[in-house]
């Protein structure tokens, strides 16, 4: 029996554990969008943030990623065995690459308009709207697509703490050792990832389009 | 001291300070000062030329005007008042401002740059629309043609001309116009060059340009004042700018006698 086989004869339980998945990611990006890109403006504000929130989104970054779950599950509120323990570990993963790039974004807006915008008395709020964030969109929604193709792998470690996912079916195939059965994971979450990649840049395009 | 505007005095400068790295005042002994003790008076209606060399101060004392520098030591009046005292908001929307063709908004349409300032004091969108079509009229642009055009579409010379509109939407009393021609090529520089002296006649507006052009200087300007390492050496009248004593003035003269080699128009600052 190959993997697609299996696919096909548990296609109800397949079907359900993607949209486990999916769910999972979505969550997470919900949160980390707004979180990331606010935290990205603050940075292009205040020079004194910047070390600590960079820093911080990279260390988290550099922990491997089945020991970040395993570290959040003893803490109070967020952690537990669970999906939202999973989709904190998420959030905090996808945090980098939206903070890093909504902050590169804004800072590579050419200075002279956003001082050409000052000048002509726009506030702080009408510069940042009108002119800053349509000019960073195309490198902070970049930063969006890469956050949420590394979260459609990184979320299949959350069925190591019990919050499903594609994941079960790799950890149920490594223990079995059955590659079928680790397939039956793998193969639905590359097709997610790509998926995944193919719209948010389609999206790009769009909302950038001049 | 808040003296009221002297007679048709818009814009004066009181012993202005600026040095680099401004804002909260820090023990640091080596600052460069950008401008030294600068006093001048703008009058009304006149075009004041801020010639110098690169690094001469020039931009920085612009900017000191429309406050998005504030002096270190000393005060920058506005029709009478601090620019410290002016909602800086309000200040700025008083005050048109050109600079070389990066100032338009490449997001925007021609229209909506041209319109922005009219679109943030609140006007309704018709008028906004009509005040569009009018100044880009002024500037010598089609509107029907240029309106909904995005700046990448426009010559060097066309943007600055929507650059010029754009300044003048709003009917502010007061233009900053930083080597608004600095990047336009000779013949195209020239052409603006002459539209804009009729324009300026024409507007009344007071207009303080700067330039490191000495030709320009003297072709726009109603008096020029010479910059020279952040300090002022000297203000003259355009007609009187040649027999000008000063050793600064006299190296401006011999470089405008040394040829158009000499007067390199891409040295930009």
């Amino acid at each position: 029996m190959n993997a697609f086989d299996f696919l096909i004869r548990n296609r109800a339980e397949v079907l359900q554990l993607t949209l486990e998945h999916l769910l999972l990611v979505a969550r997470a990006m919900v949160l980390a969008i707004p979180l990331g890109v606010l935290l990205g403006i603050a940075l292009t504000r205040h020079k004194a943030m910047r070390q600590w929130i960079l820093g911080a989104a990279n260390v988290i970054q550099t922990v491997p990623s089945l020991a970040l779950f395993g570290f959040l599950i003893p803490v109070p509120l967020i952690g537990g065995i669970g999906d939202r323990t999973a989709i904190v570990a998420l959030t905090l993963y996808a945090l980098l690459p939206i903070i890093r790039n909504t902050f590169a974004g804004i800072a590579g807006v050419d200075r002279a308009v956003a001082e050409a915008a000052r000048g002509m008395g726009m506030t702080e709020g009408q510069v940042l709207r009108q002119v800053e964030i349509p000019l960073a969109l195309g490198v902070i929604l970049a930063g969006i697509r890469v956050a949420t193709v590394i979260s459609v792998g990184v979320a299949t470690i959350a069925a190591a703490i019990g919050a499903g996912g594609l994941g079960m079916y790799i950890f149920r195939g490594v223990a079995m050792v059955n590659n079928q059965v680790i397939l039956a994971g793998a193969i639905p979450a590359a097709i997610l990832a790509v998926l995944a990649d193919v719209s948010l840049g389609w999206a790009e395009r769009r909302l950038t389009a001049r | 001291m808040e003296t009221a505007a002297e007679h048709g005095s818009v814009i004066e400068c009181h012993g202005v300070w600026y040095h680099a790295d401004g804002g909260p005042p820090r023990a640091q002994p080596q600052r460069r000062a950008l401008v030294s003790d600068l006093s001048l008076q703008v009058q009304r209606g006149e075009t004041l030329i801020l010639l110098g060399r690169s690094g001469s101060g020039k931009t920085t004392t612009l900017k000191l005007i429309n406050r998005l520098l504030e002096p270190t030591s000393g005060e920058v009046l506005v029709e009478g008042r601090r620019t410290t005292d002016w909602d800086p908001i309000r200040l700025r929307r008083r005050i048109g401002y050109v600079i070389q063709e990066v100032g338009l908004f490449p997001h925007f349409t021609i229209a909506r740059n041209v319109g922005l300032v009219p679109s943030l004091e609140g006007w309704e969108a018709p008028r906004v629309q009509a005040r569009v079509q009018e100044m880009l009229r002024l500037v010598g642009l089609d509107p029907e043609q240029f309106a909904p055009r995005r700046p990448h579409e426009l010559s060097g010379g066309q943007r600055q001309r929507v650059g010029v509109a754009r300044a003048l939407a709003a009917d502010p009393p007061i233009l900053l116009m930083d080597e608004p021609f600095g990047a336009l090529d000779p013949v195209t520089r020239a052409e603006l060059q002459q539209e804009f002296r009729q324009l300026a006649a024409r507007l009344g507006k007071t207009i303080v340009f700067v330039t490191h052009d000495v030709r320009e200087a003297l072709l726009l300007g109603t008096r020029i004042a010479l910059l020279a390492g952040g300090k002022l050496v000297g203000v003259h009248p355009a007609k009187e700018f040649l027999r000008g004593p000063e050793a600064e003035v006299k190296e401006f003269v011999r470089a405008l006698g040394a040829g158009d080699a000499a007067l390199d128009p891409k040295a930009g600052d």
